[in-house]
């Protein structure tokens, strides 16, 4: 039976394919493709799912495909199946069918039907990819694909200002989590010398034996999952990014973030539960985020006059509470709250425009004028000062922007100074000297070395930073993205003795999109000569392809599950130890924000308010 | 606007009347989006509204040309109006510029030039910063019962409450002192503008920009501080004060983030103000967008013009026995449901007046505590009418309440209604059905409800309005209507009097669904109240004194159709005689069978329904898309609409005019003089034009004048809907209301002469001003000689229409079975469904 388990990605897989070469005009085979693959899915899902409770409940391990492997490192794609990806699974399964039918009907003649299609059988896809993963690269996968189909819905309306802003906005939080994740994941490799599947996480006796080996790399790598669930699950502080994601049409709204992608933070808590279980410090912390993030959350939500922010931010209180339950370990109840909340925001998010009709009618009938009392008690002073922090959205917002982003800023106006010049003379140099010392072997003393591979590093972060910083020119800014992977690649290669095919791994992808995506960008300057990223141009107007072509090239160079690099990216942080903390910070940091970086040129060239105004466009705070 | 001193009550008078005037959506009254410009000629208007505010104006170049490719502008129409316009010399090269010549067509509007600069001089964008949380504060203030936490101290008016509530906490919503400190001192617009701005000559031009980058929320700001009582649960709150706050908000923005380090804007300007309304010069491009608009339009209007007179031609003998009469509203929508009936009762007559049947009142439902206003807009009537006698059982719908949005009953309520709500997903996916979260036009007035009608005591007065209708009052407005729609002899023995409304799920728009003018709503209660005053006795008296001698064997029966849901339901069926009993009865079968075709030919329209199935199953699944959750297009409201009718039904009986005519009953010949004829035109321009032009606009600028694609709204305050939390209110009409419409203008053709129309259009300045300044067209039919005057630069001239080949069709149902299909989805292609004009039998 542990063979089926494939066939929930393969499936969505197949049907996304299939759903991508077919004509835009074609709606109902579009909408057909999605609901027969969802429909298929949740049939064969029911199936194996009575089999397994006929099998009295018994986890279902099964190792895939082996993608790479070396003596010290093997990358593979694992399937897991027990009650908490049974009911992940059935719920999404039927929220996912039941929108689907929905959104056949909704979505019809609007632009971008064929996208929103394909987009949510990539959503789909990675859902399934979360739930079925046995080990953390393969969630790894449905993790980084939900990030960016999130981004995809988001600014669905990518003509429009504030949903391409909110977009970038949502994916850089998100990428955020996912290095969080990248990051534990090599803490985990280092600690147990092995890709670890879930299922092992099971057996105490060996996870005890570790935990007592490295107890503050375990403390961590939890605090790092930590941090990634509480973005995914938009708790405190990360929560203000839920009631700006409800950009894309209802529909969209309702799938993502009134249901299934909020709660993958529970799913991974409950995965890694083996982990925490027995670090006080991990329970103590993920219990005070639940219990902060469901009262200020519900407060939140009580002064949200717009319905569908409303529904999120009482969605967030509940899973705040979840995670309360799963921090107690009452996993059953947990995901019964998952399955009852789920199925009730989305309802109420596929119903919210109806909402003014039924609660006028309401107030025609049983509106009571409020009794106005003005007391000038402190508890009356106290209630105003909670009203205006709701409204404020207790500044977390601001103090996001403060610690995560502002400090970039700040750095990359402190590197102005470098120029193309300087940039160039910087690698060229750097370069020469990296590579014969490869050549040349020992051309360096090791003492130099120990310090290079870190300088090269900062450099690839700083470069990043030059180019998340850029204003004028968007070839510069992409020019530099290149030199910081170049970079990174080189202060890998100067760590140890290094496998050359690794590294081509790593640049393979990479430089294929570097070149592609520089011909992109060459050929939009042809136009009116005119790339700043300075203001959105809304290039995908008049140049769909060449924006769709870009769009891939991104995510080739950021190493999305497209090309090798993925699997070279994995390989390369493998070469980093344990103990090389400013190496590792470096280029943690400088992965965090090359994704944004990224998807920041993509966003300002191709998306946004079309800069010429032949057509209609949209006002900027529409 | 003058340059000189800066005058507060003066801009903001002048801000108000250029912002959107859009109520909040429970009363949605169509109007046109350009009222502000209505002094001046039509394309004078748009061109200037274009330059100052970036709109854009009529359909894009390319999309014409388009339309000139697929035949739907006339060749030789567009020759005409070319040589018209530009005389017969220069035609080919005009026709080349129209349709080949390359043209910078790209707009770029004077508003927001000036704060723009802050971007440019200090990298900051103050709306990023200021926009999401001042619209926060305003939804908060305004919110009519979506948030649970009231805003604290709102009785005290806006700017009073936010006072209040920065004196009475341990925060604030300011982040720095001085504009905390500012707040509570007695400040104008002016003061804080001198800080901000400095130079008093850029006042006006900032404080537009500044509006007018959040358009939205300060035309419902505008809007509700003229009327107060459009909003239930009332808030003070002015423009004066939003500005004021919004000002502040910027004062602390540029203090938080550049401390000391900023000064007034005009500092850094070298360039001198810009004078937004500044007359705009004329270019070339807009000869050719009015040469392809004109075209646009006569192509349909020339077609239209001669069905007409041929259809007059053909004599058609008189009705002889009539099994019934019905009067209808003018409504486009119900131009087809007429046909229809006529169709399936060949012996039924029917007529068209606006659906508020000339009686106005409020309304006011058993247990409401709120009045509804059932007549058109501008009217404020002085009378009251109550639903008794009825036990409402006001449903409710549990997964509607907000007990799920609190900490403790969310949770439970996450576990209780979780899985129940997975099942009404279920339901409402595979067998969609009426609900309490549904707008259902027959919930409007029970049926079974008594209605105070009739007023004995003229000191029944509540609130100030007289409780019902004293019996002269009544027999004034019976009069007054038959008179008008002609309908003073040769009565039915059973007349039916049917209102519309319109049933739609999951539709914050749906006020715009309902009669435009019942002003919004169903017309279930006017119709009802027009068949008691016809019925009363005592009014019947008065009318025979008047000439209108109503036989005792016809009565009049109430009713009300639902456009999308193709349902009627009648009022009052048991007072019918016995044989009037019977013969509703009979008349019934054919309304059901009328009903059937009406949904068949609307279905046309509909890409999930199939037009060649059953009948009966087109029927379901028009009825079913009423209901479903899923559907954005539950009917397609007024799109299409573009012709004006007023005239016996005789000269468009027989015609197939495609559901895009309002038809006003009108006998010229017992209206000689054209004493009624002012009366019954002066609704005819704020109303049908209204519809028209915000139909027009929004589907020109869909993103600017009309409020985009409806599939990402999210409802604000339960006032407005908007895109996005952080984002600005969206007026006027989405995206699928509008796709199948022809932004044509209005086309009233009269019969009558054309002397007398004149001196009826030219009644009153208001009503002058629609047709002089080219915002409606209208055109005669002179009844003697059956000819076309069409009315330009204040007089009517003959028209002659080309020899349009109009072709007869037998079965009008077989042909919209085989009618034309889009191409694509692209809006352009869109209007190819649009048919033209045709003969039936």
């Amino acid at each position: 039976m542990k063979h089926l388990l494939q066939i929930f990605v393969y499936l969505p897989l197949l049907a996304f394919f299939i759903s991508l070469f077919i004509d835009k005009k074609k709606e109902k085979s579009l909408a057909n493709i999605a609901i027969a693959s969802i429909g298929l899915h949740s049939l064969v899902l029911l199936i194996i799912a009575v089999l397994w409770m006929l099998d009295k409940f018994i986890t279902i391990d099964y190792k895939h495909l082996v993608l790479y492997k070396s003596e010290k490192f093997e990358f593979f794609i694992n399937f897991y199946f027990d009650t908490t990806t049974a009911v992940y699974a059935l719920v999404g399964s039927l929220i996912s069918l039941s929108v689907t039918v929905f959104s056949k009907y909704y979505m019809h003649r609007d632009e971008g039907f064929k996208r929103f299609f394909n987009t949510l059988l990539f959503f789909y896809l990675g859902y399934n990819f979360v739930i079925f993963s046995g080990n953390f690269e393969t969630l790894f996968i449905g993790w980084e694909i939900l990030g960016l189909t999130s981004f995809l819905l988001i600014a669905f309306y990518r003509d429009r200002y504030l949903p391409v802003k909110n977009g970038l906005k949502v994916i850089s939080l998100y990428r955020l989590g996912d290095v969080c994740l990248i990051v534990a994941m090599w803490m985990a490799h280092h600690i147990f010398h092995k890709n670890i599947t879930f299922n092992e996480l099971h057996n105490a006796v060996f996870l005890n034996e570790v935990i007592a080996e490295h107890p503050l790399y375990i403390q961590t790598m939890c605090l790092l999952i930590v941090i990634a669930v509480s973005i995914k699950s938009a708790q405190l502080p990360f929560s203000s990014w839920l009631a700006r994601a409800m950009e894309g049409p209802t529909v969209s709204s309702a799938i993502f973030y009134g249901s299934l992608s909020v709660h993958l933070g529970v799913f991974l808590l409950i995965r890694t539960f083996p982990l925490w279980n027995n670090i006080l410090l991990i329970k103590v912390v993920l219990i005070a985020i639940g219990i902060f993030t469901s009262i200020i959350a519900s407060g939140i939500a009580s002064v949200q006059s717009s319905v569908k922010t409303q529904i999120a931010y009482s969605s967030i209180t509940q899973i705040g509470i979840m995670f309360i339950e799963v921090a107690l370990g009452f996993h059953i109840l947990a995901l019964v709250h998952f399955a009852g909340n789920a199925f009730l925001r989305t309802y109420q998010l596929l119903v919210s425009p109806s909402v003014l009709g039924y609660l006028i009618h309401d107030m025609v009938f049983s509106h009571v004028p409020t009794q106005h009392a003005s007391e000038n008690t402190t508890i009356a002073k106290l209630k105003n000062t909670i009203f205006i922090l709701n409204i404020r959205e207790w500044n977390v917002d601001i103090f996001l922007y403060n610690f995560l982003w502002k400090p970039f800023k700040w750095i990359g106006n402190r590197f102005n100074f470098i120029d193309k010049s300087i940039s160039i003379a910087i690698i060229s140099l750097l370069f020469l000297t990296g590579i014969l010392h490869i050549i040349l072997d020992e051309f360096l003393p090791t003492s130099v070395i120990l310090y290079l591979d870190v300088l090269y590093a900062f450099l690839a972060f700083i470069f990043i930073v030059k180019a998340f910083t850029e204003r004028k020119n968007a070839i510069r800014a992409w020019l530099h993205i290149i030199g910081s992977q170049l970079l990174i690649a080189l202060a890998i290669s100067m760590n140890e003795h290094i496998d050359f095919f690794h590294i081509f791994l790593y640049l393979s992808g990479i430089l294929v999109a570097a070149i592609v995506g520089l011909v992109c960008l060459l050929r939009i300057k042809a136009i009116d000569n005119d790339i700043s990223l300075n203001q959105f141009h809304g290039y995908a107007h008049e140049q769909k392809g060449i924006a769709a072509l870009f769009l891939i090239c991104c995510l080739a160079l950021l190493g999305f599950p497209l090309t090798p690099t993925f699997i070279g990216i994995d390989l390369l942080f493998t070469y980093i130890h344990t103990h090389e903390t400013l190496l590792i910070i470096c280029i943690a940091l400088g992965f965090i924000l090359i994704e944004v970086a990224v998807l920041r040129i993509y966003a300002r060239i191709f998306l946004g308010q079309h800069k010429k105004a032949y057509h209609p466009i949209a006002y900027r705070s529409s | 606007m003058s340059e000189k001193q800066f005058d507060e009550y003066h801009i903001l008078h002048e801000l108000k009347h250029y912002l959107p005037s859009q109520t909040p959506l429970k009363d949605f009254i169509h109007h046109n989006s350009l009222h502000a410009f209505q002094h001046m000629k039509f394309y004078n208007a748009i061109f200037k509204a274009s330059k100052i505010f970036g709109y854009q104006a009529t359909l894009q170049l390319d999309e014409f040309r388009t339309l000139y490719e697929t035949g739907r502008i006339n060749d030789a129409v567009l020759d005409k109006i070319i040589t018209e316009r530009r005389g017969k010399d220069q035609l080919s090269e005009w026709k080349r510029n129209v349709l080949s010549k390359k043209y910078d067509d790209s707009i770029t509007p004077r508003i927001g030039m000036l704060r723009s600069q802050w971007k440019e001089i200090y990298h900051l964008n103050l709306d990023n910063s200021v926009q999401p949380f001042l619209f926060r504060i305003l939804a908060g203030y305004l919110d009519q019962g979506i948030s649970i936490w009231e805003f604290p101290h709102s009785e005290q008016g806006f700017l009073a409450a936010i006072r209040a509530l920065e004196k009475n906490s341990f925060t604030s919503f300011f982040k720095t002192g001085r504009a905390k400190k500012l707040l509570h001192e007695n400040i104008t617009i002016t003061d804080l503008l001198k800080i901000i701005v400095g130079n008093e000559s850029y006042f006006n031009q900032y404080i537009f920009d500044q509006q007018f980058s959040h358009r939205g929320w300060s035309g419902m700001v505008a809007t509700i501080e003229e009327r107060p009582d459009t909003l239930f649960d009332t808030r003070i709150i002015s423009l004066n004060d939003v500005i004021i706050l919004e000002l502040l908000l910027e004062i602390d923005t540029l203090d938080d983030q550049l401390g000391k380090n900023w000064q007034p804007l005009s500092v850094h300007l070298n360039q001198p103000p810009v004078d937004l309304f500044e007359d705009v010069p004329v270019t070339e491009l807009q000869e050719v967008f009015k040469i392809l608009q004109d075209a646009f339009e006569w192509s349909y209007y020339d077609v239209v013009l001669s069905g007409i007179l041929l259809n007059n031609q053909q004599n058609k003998s008189q009705i002889p026995s009539k099994s019934f009469q019905a009067i209808f509203c003018i409504d486009e929508r119900e131009c087809s449901i007429r046909r229809n009936i006529e169709t399936a009762d060949p012996e039924g007559e029917t007529f068209g007046c606006p659906g508020f049947f000339g009686v106005e009142f409020y309304f006011q439902p058993q247990g409401a505590k709120f009045y509804d206003k059932l007549c058109p807009a501008p009217v404020t009537p002085k009378y009251l009418i109550k639903e008794t006698n009825v036990e409402r059982s006001h449903e409710h719908e549990t997964l509607y309440t907000q007990k799920t949005h609190t900490f403790l009953t969310g949770y439970f309520s996450t576990f209780i209604l979780g899985l129940w709500s997975a099942v009404r997903l279920l339901q409402h996916l595979f067998k969609p059905k009426m609900s309490p979260a549904i707008s259902n036009a027959f919930a409007h007035m029970h049926k079974e409800a008594t209605l105070t009608i009739e007023n004995k005591d003229i000191n029944d007065i509540e609130n100030n309005l007289q409780v019902g209708f004293t019996v002269d009052e009544m027999a004034a407005r019976v009069n007054g209507l038959l008179k008008g729609i002609g309908l003073i002899k040769d009565f039915a023995s059973v007349i039916y009097v049917v209102g519309h409304g319109s049933s739609s799920a999951n539709n914050p728009h749906h006020g715009a669904h309902d009669c435009g003018a019942c002003s919004g709503r169903p017309g279930s209660v006017n119709a009802r109240v027009f068949a008691f005053m016809a019925n009363h006795p005592k009014v019947r008296e008065c009318l025979q004194q008047n000439g209108i001698t109503i036989p005792e064997a016809t009565q009049f029966v109430g009713a009300l159709h639902d456009t999308a849901a193709d349902r009627i339901e009648y009022y009052d069926t048991e007072i019918l005689y016995a044989s009037n009993k019977e013969l509703h009865k009979k008349n019934s079968i054919s309304f059901e069978y009328a009903l059937d075709l009406n949904a068949k030919e609307r279905s046309r329209r509909f890409a999930s329904i199939n037009t060649k199935q059953d009948i009966k199953k087109i029927r379901k699944a028009i009825l079913d898309r009423s209901v479903s959750l899923f559907e954005p297009r539950p009917e397609l409201g007024h799109g299409t609409n573009t012709l004006c009718i007023v005239g016996e039904r005789k000269i468009t009986r027989g015609l197939f005019l495609d559901r895009r005519a309002f038809l006003n009953s009108y006998n010229y010949k017992t209206d000689l003089n054209g004493e009624l004829l002012t009366g019954v035109m002066r609704p005819l321009g704020p109303v049908c034009g209204g519809i028209n032009l915000e139909y027009y606009f929004s589907r020109v600028d869909n993103q600017k004048l009309g409020a985009g694609t409806k599939l990402p709204h999210n409802v604000m305050g339960l006032f407005g809907v908007a895109n996005s939390s952080d984002g600005d209110l969206r007026p006027g009409l989405p995206w699928q209301m509008i796709e199948v419409h022809d932004p044509v203008r209005l086309l009233i053709i009269v019969e009558h002469y054309p002397e007398i129309v004149l001196m009826s259009i030219q009644s009153s300045p208001e009503m002058y001003e629609w047709y002089i300044n080219e915002w409606v067209h209208v055109a005669a039919i002179h009844p003697e000689t059956n000819t076309v005057y069409y009315f330009q630069d204040g007089v009517f001239k003959q028209y002659h229409p080309f020899d349009n080949n109009i072709s007869t069709v037998n079965d009008v149902h077989m042909m919209i079975e085989n009618a034309t299909e889009m191409e694509t989805n692209n809006i352009v292609h869109a209007t190819q469904e649009n048919m033209p004009v045709y003969l039936h039998k």
